[in-house]
């Protein structure tokens, strides 16, 4: 198989205050595939995810994407192939406009002029936000937020998009619009969180994260019909919600 | 929530002096402010010349005076200060209206309300006219720091987020019964404040993480 756009190899972390979060995570993404990563609060999630751009150093273990190993000298080539979307839009827009917003990530990676404000209405368009793009981010609604703070990271082309409750906090309108957008990107996704049935709509494969360790990593539809390991975990679909009643599952 | 408001000093228009360039009305300012402080006290005919130029430069923008007057509010407290000088200050003492006051003081608290009064009309003036964003790319024209000019976008933008937040709290507070205008709730507004700064440090460090994972290196784009 060819190499893995995310490969994540016996991942171990203790924050400074000696709470170990993660117990030698294996993780393996290939390209174009969009994975859910589950688990229960506290499970390690955001530690993971936090490893993924090298905001976190590893204590043991590696990381690598696509082949090149997260290390200090390749951290600014690291963030680029990496996109991470941060849960609260507000701490992912902080500029004056939606265009410098978007325009921050490849600004940082030298782009300038014609091609800068190519790659910000490209990103934009992408989320139909192109509209928007001169107007002050704290004008916008969550929802909007929302799109732009994906529309950020779009714009520094990576080649994973990693994006941590992307429908927390959202109507089911912009839940569902978000949902269409996710599927009409062309890059690999790997999405953190508690919506299980948006998992199911999205993420054809899911990871489980349970105390910093991976306990199921199969087909989403296998992981929620599977009684006894969502129990273990405290993971429960909503109330009403069935898999095996749904007959169209994304492939 | 965050949603839906400007920021409430700025008045859209489109007058010369909207347009003037931003590092040309900050100049401007600064150079008037301290003509004024500079003047001597019981010049008063001059301070009649200065308050009809700041008059004259609103009337150009077309901003209502009525607009700037409102929100030269906020000097109040100062103002107060400035009116009880006459009757704390020494000195030899003069008849106004029945009340014997000190006369240095009384002109020591005209100067303080004429100049105070003066540079936050002008200020106003200027927020009025130009956008927070034009200031500060006025600003870095000027050679202000970066450093410096990055902090004061950053408040710009998180301003409404922070108040919102406090607006949060003290509705939740509410709801639960405190009265904020009752002393006895002083303290808990006091911890309300340190868990807002808790919050919005915190929210900085978030902030800080997703610019780092954008690739940040210390230099915004300009």
């Amino acid at each position: 198989m060819s190499v893995p756009v995310l490969d994540v190899q016996g991942l171990a972390y203790a924050y400074p205050d000696g709470h170990q979060a993660l117990f030698g995570v294996d993780l393996h993404v290939h390209q174009g595939e969009r994975v859910a990563l589950l688990g229960p609060n506290g499970a390690g999630k955001t530690t993971l995810v936090l490893h993924l751009n090298g905001i976190l150093a590893a204590g043991a273990g590696s990381v690598r994407v696509s082949g090149l190993p997260v290390a200090k000298e390749n951290l600014q080539e690291i963030r680029r192939r990496v996109g991470v979307v941060f849960q609260d839009p507000d701490d992912q827009l902080f500029m004056g406009s939606v265009r410098a917003d978007v325009a921050f990530g490849p600004a940082n990676l030298g782009l300038k002029g014609a091609a800068l404000e190519e790659r910000v209405m490209t990103a934009l368009d992408l989320v139909g936000m192109a509209d928007f793009a001169a107007r002050p981010p704290h004008h916008l609604s969550f929802g909007q937020r929302r799109r732009v703070a994906v529309a950020t990271v779009l714009a520094m082309e990576p080649e994973i998009l990693v994006l941590d409750e992307p429908s927390s906090n959202l109507d089911p309108a912009s839940r569902r619009e978000l949902a269409d957008i996710i599927r009409s990107l062309d890059v690999t996704v790997l999405m953190v969180t508690h919506d299980l049935p948006y998992a199911l709509e999205l993420c054809p494969r899911a990871v489980v994260l349970s105390d910093g360790h991976v306990v199921a990593d199969d087909s989403t539809y296998d992981v929620l019909t599977d009684d006894a390991l969502m129990r273990a975990h405290r993971l429960e679909l909503p109330f009403g919600f069935d898999p095996r009643g749904i007959d169209s599952l994304p492939q | 929530m965050g949603a839906g408001h400007g920021h409430r000093l700025h008045f859209h228009g489109h007058s010369p002096v909207h347009r003037a360039p931003a590092h040309l009305k900050v100049l401007l300012l600064v150079g008037f402010m301290l003509t004024v402080v500079a003047t001597p006290r019981d010049w008063f005919p001059v301070f009649g010349v200065y308050v009809l130029v700041v008059v004259a430069v609103i009337t150009a923008a077309r901003v209502p005076l009525l607009y700037i007057v409102r929100r030269m509010v906020i000097e109040v407290p100062f103002l107060v200060f400035a009116a009880l000088i006459p009757f704390i200050a020494t000195g030899p003492q003069v008849e106004v209206l029945g009340v014997s006051v000190s006369e240095p003081g009384l002109l020591a608290a005209w100067g303080l309300a004429v100049k105070g009064s003066l540079g936050v009309m002008a200020s106003l003036t200027l927020a009025a006219t130009t956008e927070p964003a034009d200031v500060l790319v006025g600003l870095r024209r000027l050679r202000m720091p970066d450093l410096i000019v990055q902090i004061m976008g950053f408040m710009i933008r998180y301003l409404d987020v922070v108040t919102s937040d406090l607006g949060r709290m003290m509705v939740s507070m509410r709801s639960r019964g405190m009265d904020p205008r009752s002393p006895r709730s002083w303290p808990t507004l006091a911890r309300t404040l340190g868990s807002l700064f808790i919050r919005s440090y915190e929210r900085g460090e978030r902030v800080h993480l997703a610019m780092l994972s954008r690739g940040y290196t210390g230099e915004l784009p300009k």
